[in-house]
């Protein structure tokens, strides 16, 4: 019985994540454009399957990802080769992006746009292959961010010093990469981190900070996301220079 | 039934989507720690749940909320729903209060159900035994997101250069950073990233490609651009302000109850 109550509460709460958004939607349609709501079953439907699919995955965030992560970065600690944790850390950042299909669809309207500003041949090769060298680029910089954070983690280096620097990268970069580049590159830093991205390699970081003696969780072990979405705008400008 | 063989679809891509991290991690295990997995049937099951669980929630959103919510933000944009009754009117950046209104809203909802921004926020209360609210947090960062779209919206609008706000942007998230309380400054900081994944990107898109095709004299293609930005800049600022805000709170609790405790004596 226990259970099947932790369930209800479960579904509950995925229940009132997702009211605010069927608030707005239905408060825009009904009050400001006053338009019916079409396809009310459809929606009622695809509404149930957003619940479900809140919980199964809040469910399984607690019972695969977190402990996985968790126990990789404890078995790396104690393993104590810097070497292979590094290594670890930039295929995982790398591994994660270069499939991640929010990427995929920016990569190719980079194309498009930079065919229209002239800098690549607007066919359908040139296309291809700027949005595969971005995707790939993009990829390359979150594994550069991911083993940098790690790092940093085991170092215990001040995130802000950090993140200055990549901060200056940015607006430096900023002065010099073409103009129709600059909106996407700084888009790019907020799509590269997808949902099954974030709580594994936050429960890496946070267990690499919670094994590692004189480091704090709180302190060192976040801010590894902020890397992977720093590093794709100073990236991403770079390519727009070089192409 | 379609939306039964669309789920069926999703739940595939979800499974093509997760096996190079799968193989990165399982590979890792197996050849260089080679040690085997505690709870493997556990973490197996709760991996299972988590494709189960995203496929679902797209195929649900793709199926309720997406479709209803695109449309919206192409009729909200549409110079004849902003002008009204008054057609030849030259339309000014205060007209589309509407636009920005929803800009905010639809910010703001989407956050409170980003399953990323969950799962951080769990973790965040895990590790600071319960001192970091899940529900604080979420609240924070959504602001933030709001607050960043409906700017982000306002900027399309004007044609005001993108890079004006992001540096006067980091400019703020540097001062903040050097009187927000250290325990916060690396979860704000991530904050910024998990806050544009499944739920608000493909809303927040359509968004900014309706305004930037709308309004005379923008390019969709240079214009639609940079809301994300704004949704992963300002979360960052919202989460440092209420560290502050609530760090200052507690200081003059303390000194209230000081007071009265000197005062009593």
């Amino acid at each position: 019985m226990t259970s099947l109550k932790a369930i209800w509460t479960a579904v509950l709460d995925s229940l009132r994540d997702l009211l605010p958004i069927i608030v707005v939607i239905g408060f825009f349609q009904l009050a400001v454009l006053q338009q019916p709501i079409p396809n009310f079953g459809e929606i009622a439907l695809g509404i149930v399957f957003v619940v479900i699919g809140l919980t199964l995955f809040v469910q399984g965030l607690n019972m695969g990802l977190f402990p996985i992560g968790e126990s990789m970065a404890y078995s790396f600690a104690s393993k104590g080769s810097l070497f292979w944790l590094l290594c670890f850390a930039f295929a995982l950042g790398f591994g994660t992006t270069i499939a991640e299909p929010a990427l995929i669809a920016v990569a190719n309207e980079a194309a498009i746009v930079a065919a229209e500003g002239r800098m690549i041949e607007n066919s359908e090769q040139s296309l291809a292959s700027y949005a595969l060298g971005l995707r790939v680029t993009v990829a390359l910089s979150v594994g550069f961010a991911i083993m940098l954070g790690v790092f940093r983690i085991i170092k215990g280096w001040p995130i802000q010093y950090l993140i200055v620097v990549g901060y200056a990268g940015v607006v430096i970069m900023t002065f010099f990469a073409p103009r129709e580049i600059i909106g996407i590159a700084y888009d790019s830093g907020g799509v590269t981190t997808s949902t099954i991205t974030v709580p594994l390699v936050t429960a890496l970081g946070v267990g690499l900070a919670s094994s590692i003696k004189g480091r704090n969780p709180m302190i060192d072990g976040f801010g590894l996301i902020a890397f992977a979405s720093l590093t794709p705008m100073i990236f991403v400008m770079a390519y727009g220079l070089m192409v | 039934m379609h939306i039964l063989t669309d789920l069926f679809f999703v739940i595939a891509a979800t499974v093509w989507d997760v096996l190079p991290i799968a193989l990165i991690i399982f590979g890792f295990q197996i050849f260089i720690l080679r040690k085997p997995i505690p709870n493997l049937k556990r973490i197996l099951t709760g991996f299972v749940l988590v494709l189960l669980g995203l496929g679902f929630f797209l195929e649900g959103l793709e199926a309720a909320l997406f479709p209803l919510g695109r449309l919206m933000a192409q009729q909200l944009t549409d110079p004849a729903f902003i002008a009204g009754n008054e057609l030849e009117r030259v339309l000014d950046w205060s007209d589309y209060y509407w636009v920005y209104l929803f800009a905010f809203a639809i910010g703001f909802s989407t956050t409170v159900a980003e399953p990323s921004l969950l799962a951080v926020a769990i973790k965040a209360n895990q590790v600071s035994a319960g001192s970091i609210g899940i529900w604080g947090l979420r609240i924070a960062v959504a602001i933030g997101v709001a607050i960043g779209i409906a700017l982000g919206a306002y900027r399309i609008v004007t044609g005001t250069p993108l890079y004006w706000y992001i540096i006067t942007g980091y400019v703020f998230v540097l001062i903040q950073t050097l009187f927000a309380p250290k325990i916060i400054i690396a979860l704000a900081y991530d904050s910024g990233g998990v806050t544009t994944s499944t739920v608000t990107v493909p809303l927040v898109a359509a968004l900014g490609l309706g305004l930037a095709s709308t309004v005379p004299g923008r390019n969709p293609l240079l214009d639609g651009f940079g809301l994300i930005a704004f949704a992963s800049l300002f979360p960052i600022m919202s989460v440092l302000a209420y560290a502050q805000l609530s760090e200052w709170r507690a200081r003059r609790g303390n000194k209230e109850k000081q007071e009265r405790h000197n005062h009593a004596l």
